[in-house]
């Protein structure tokens, strides 16, 4: 006879098993999620969590009782052999049916309550002292504007920290969403509409977001970053950002790309202060200062924007941007004047 | 004067003699035999079934690791706006009006539908806009706006190919087919009911027909609107939504989900309906608190036309708004509630028959609450916010529409198995494709609920590496293949049982409503004799005399004599011998002029003159039908005996 398993060895296995997919399973819950939606940095996605908080243990504690009685049901009542004749036909209970329909009506009015109240508390004017922020979803980036400020910068969103943003929120094109979701919720973007919203960042640091409304081709290429720094380091960001764009030295690689810049279809589309005055891609002023490209697919390097300078459409696809079938000298000119736009 | 009467007196269009094939394909093609067209309606979902399935699994293949190379961009939007687009319309649907074609009938004590060839123009009109809507698979330029196609996307400079005009054609075609079906199920059910069945009477599946085709007859008229709206703005230069013309994108959410919300409930109240059949039957006990029950149906459908700016809290509608809409959404939940406490109340007490039928109903009801319970957490519009448009969503919704809405479909197709074929389905392979399914919806459509909250988006094609979505998303993944293994389960189940099946009989599962008390399949024209209702569960008051009702009352047909007196009626009893409608070709024709009056019209931009030429075809075709209809008598005359001016042919 072969060997079977003792029973004792088998349930040593089965745990052994469980506990290494537990381990995967930790795992893999412990990985980074830099977009993730509850861990809030802001007092409006406090709110929001708070309310998010409420509505999960209320739904656990209903799905444990009601699951639980359903599967009570199920083995409780389950047909045996020896039962005859068919039980009793009970056609239903008024009462029992008038008290089921009123407690969840109950819970539902502790969620409605705290609810309503977050529902103006966010939606209220901005604070007076908010630093006004224009947001314009095109497809497929995120154009930022700081009327106050006077400046104009794409994909990667400044703010300082501790004060509030006040986002006039407009569309260039089609409907997008704007979300941040460690900052808080979203608002969607429309055409003809200017939506609001406004939180104050609690803490330095970049955080991630991406367009949440479908907007065509490439929905989902459309990201940004905010960057969140000291009112100081914000400061300094603003008058590197307001200042004229930098002067390549002659004969550099980069007054070769700004010259290919000048003469090339870049200047129809973009803007770089006293070179050229484009609208329909992003300012270019100073896009040397940037730490990402083409709305957060790419990571702003060298090698990464010729890679996008040689064929746009297929880094981002469906990308506005054509294919200008740039010669590789071209390109790397270009780089290098672009690169310099600090 | 006398020229209009006199065609009545003769047969007009001699091209087509009236079709009398009783047998192969031209029998199914003329057929107005609601017990055929609901096999028709079922038998074409189901193939649409799996289309939207393997446009299912494409997209998880796509997205199973970060950076997927599977498809590319253009084709992951055709692949999800096509998945919904089919799963909504063409099988959920369709799927419920093959019960309702079935099914109502059977449990009103009717010999047909009010309108028996409309019913047919419904379901050709259904197939010719599936296909049409699909016809952009074949040039790779399937519609891609999503289900929803938000304005102004599906505008011109957004969007210039064929694409949106598939999908705003096909879904005006399909628009036409539930309209015409509703209609006539809502006739149906209110003056075809057997002699005393009152509407408290009536089974709760019929009620939830009921219910689901005024949600449709109110509903479609919405989204056809919007629909021509669109169509204006693409094809005749209008600006309804044109933000530069002064047109207003948000006009289209708007009318969107006008239609959109009482679609949901279109889509989950039939498998309610089913549900509170098959826990009554499976238990041996009444549906526990059948008024409620019924109720609570018929305030969901009533409430659904006031939710529907749910689906726009970060739309910016301003706070009044979205309090307001927030409050109209937890109060739907109240009568949602109310049905899942009612079936296991129904279960409490009861002698419970694991039937596959059973568990798929019991199934439907955990899978509902928990869609149901992630339903409560975005009605609140902050935490919505966080919500919109991310996998936490599209948790929500698969569980609602598939943990919900097919797994009650699924015990309905269980349950009425019999009935149909006259064979019993495989009780293994039910159950392995139930525990399964169970497994598989589970595995996949759970996980989203953390990736949801984790910041994953909805309708993104790809996505980094360094998000942390990689491990649920593979699981999301292998859980969706074990779906397709699931279906492989069932497919193969049908087959085999369709012809290995033991032979049901009239009454296999013991059942309280009156299709179990014909045989199976039903005949040709159902009840031999129209049967008397006295009471609710009226077929088991008659098997077992419950408060002595039907004793007293006396009811006309006795359990053990029902398949016998069927095989009398048909030689013997005049009575019994009634007489149906016959076939008709025009149907499919008037549905074929449609889909060429569409097709025309994709030209339009183009080549104006393919245009002229198609839409002359399609609309020649469309009056030659409507006119050979009109003076199609409802027996043919060489068919008919004198027996034809009165019983049933006299209400049509």
């Amino acid at each position: 006879m072969s060997k079977l398993p003792s029973r004792a060895s088998v349930f040593r296995r089965v745990l052994v098993a469980l506990g290494g997919l537990l381990i995967l399973l930790l795992a893999a819950c412990a990985q980074e999620s830099p977009q993730t939606t509850i861990d809030p940095q802001t007092a409006f996605g406090d709110d929001i969590q708070y309310l998010l908080k409420l509505t999960f243990f209320a739904a656990v504690g209903v799905f444990i009782l009601v699951e639980g009685f359903l599967i009570f049901v199920v083995f409780r009542y389950r047909a045996h052999a020896s039962e005859t004749g068919a039980p009793a036909q009970v056609h239903g209970n008024t009462r029992l049916e008038v008290i089921w329909t009123i407690i969840p009506a109950v819970m539902l009015i502790g969620i409605a309550v705290p609810t309503t109240r977050i529902i103006f508390d966010t939606q209220a004017p901005a604070p007076k002292d908010s630093l006004p922020v224009t947001v314009i979803g095109h497809q497929w980036w995120w154009e930022f504007q700081y009327p106050t400020l006077g400046v104009t910068t794409a994909n990667e969103l400044h703010l300082p920290v501790g004060q509030t943003a006040a986002f006039s929120l407009e569309s260039a094109d089609v409907q997008h969403s704007f979300w941040l979701p460690r900052l808080g919720g979203k608002r969607d973007v429309i055409p003809n509409h200017v939506n609001e919203l406004w939180w104050a960042a609690r803490d330095v640091g970049t955080t991630p977001g991406q367009c949440a409304q479908y907007c065509g081709t490439s929905h989902a290429n459309m990201r940004m970053i905010a960057v969140v720094q000291s009112q100081a380091d914000f400061s300094q960001w603003v008058q590197a950002q307001k200042a004229q764009p930098a002067q390549p030295p002659d004969g550099s690689a980069a007054a070769a790309g700004r010259a290919v810049f000048a003469r090339s279809a870049c200047i129809g589309c973009h803007t770089v202060e006293g070179v050229s005055q484009g609208k329909v891609g992003p300012d270019l002023t100073h896009v040397g200062s940037r730490t990402i490209l083409a709305a957060g697919i790419i990571s702003n390097t060298p090698e990464d924007m010729a890679r996008w300078l040689k064929d746009p459409p297929a880094v981002k696809p469906g990308s506005l941007m054509p294919n200008l079938h740039l010669s590789d000298d071209d390109v790397n000119a270009l780089v290098a004047y672009l690169e310099s736009l600090k | 004067m006398a020229t209009l009467i006199r065609p009545m007196a003769q047969p007009v269009v001699t091209a087509l003699p009236r079709p009398h094939a009783e047998t192969g394909l031209w029998s199914w093609i003329t057929t107005v035999d609601h017990k055929r067209i609901g096999i028709l309606y079922g038998s074409t979902a189901f193939i649409l079934f799996i289309l939207g399935g393997i446009e299912a699994l494409i997209m998880r293949m796509q997205l199973a690791t970060p950076n997927g190379q599977v498809v590319d961009a253009d084709t992951f939007n055709q692949l999800f706006t096509m998945h919904g687009t089919t799963m909504i319309f063409l099988v959920v649907m369709p799927l419920s009006v093959a019960f309702f074609n079935y099914i109502v009938p059977l449990q009103i004590g009717a010999r047909d539908v009010a309108f028996p060839r409309l019913n047919a123009l419904s379901y050709w009109v259904f197939l010719f806009g599936a296909i049409f809507i699909n016809l952009g698979w074949i040039i790779g330029q399937a519609p891609d706006a999503g289900w929803f196609a938000y304005a102004n996307l599906t505008e011109r400079p957004y969007a210039l190919g064929l694409n949106t005009d598939f999908w705003v054609l096909g879904l005006q075609i399909l628009g036409v087919a539930s309209i015409l079906g509703s209609l006539n199920f809502f006739v149906t059910i209110v003056n075809l009911r057997a002699p005393g069945m009152r509407f408290m009477r009536m089974p709760v599946f019929v009620w939830m027909t009921l219910v689901t085709n005024v949600l449709m007859l109110l509903a479609f008229p919405v989204i056809t609107v919007a629909l021509t709206l669109l169509l204006f703005d693409r094809f005749f230069f209008t600006h309804f939504f044109v933000p530069s013309g002064g047109g207003d994108p948000q006009l289209w959410v708007h009318l969107f989900w006008i239609f959109g919300h009482p679609e949901v409930y279109i889509l989950i109240l039939p498998a309610m309906g089913m549900v509170s059949q098959i826990l009554p039957t499976f238990s041996r006990k009444p549906l526990f608190g059948h008024a409620f029950v019924v109720y609570s149906g018929i305030a969901i459908a009533f409430l659904s036309f006031g939710v529907w700016a749910h689906h726009m809290f970060a739309q910016g509608l301003g706070p009044t708004a979205d309090a307001a809409f927030s409050f109209s959404t937890m109060l739907i939940a109240v009568p949602t509630g109310v049905k899942i406490f009612n079936w296991i109340g129904t279960m409490h007490g009861g002698q419970l028959r694991f039937k596959t039928s059973m568990l798929f109903a019991i199934g439907f009801i955990a899978m509902f609450i928990i869609g149901g319970l992630s339903g409560v957490m975005h009605s609140s519009p902050p935490a919505d916010l966080q919500q919109n448009n991310t996998y936490f969503i599209v948790a929500h919704f698969h569980y609602v529409l598939f943990g919900g809405a097919l797994m009650g479909i699924f015990g309905g197709i269980y349950y009425w198995f019999p009935k149909a074929t006259g064979r019993m389905p495989n009780e293994g392979l039910g159950k392995l494709h139930f525990w399964l399914t169970m497994l598989g919806m589970n595995l996949t459509f759970f996980p989203m609920h953390w990736t949801g909250l984790d910041g994953m988006p909805r309708r993104i094609y790809t996505y980094p590496a360094n998000m942390g979505w990689d491990f649920w998303n593979m699981v999301d993944t292998v859980g969706a293949f074990t779906i397709a293994l699931s279906v492989l389960v069932f497919i193969y189940n049908m087959m085999r049982s369709l012809r290995h099946g033991e032979i049901a009989g009239n009454d296999p599962w013991d059942g309280r409503t009156l299709e179990w008390s014909i045989p199976s399949p039903p005949p040709h024209y159902n009840f031999a004799q129209i049967p008397v209702v006295t009471s609710l569960d009226d077929w088991w008051h008659k098997k077992y005399g419950g408060h002595g009702e039907a004793a007293t009352h006396g009811a006309p047909v006795h359990a053990p004599m029902a398949g016998a007196s069927e095989d009398d009626g048909h030689d013997g009893h005049a009575e019994a011998h009634p007489h149906m409608p016959d076939p008709s070709y025009w149907p499919i024709i008037m549905a074929a002029g449609m889909f060429f009056l569409a097709l025309g019209l994709l030209f339009l931009p183009t080549v104006p003159v393919g245009t002229y030429i198609i839409c002359a075809f399609g609309f020649a075709l469309f009056v030659t039908a409507m006119y050979g209809w009109c003076f199609e008598p409802v027996n043919s005359p060489t068919v008919a005996d004198a027996a034809a001016g009165h019983g049933m042919a006299g209400g049509h």
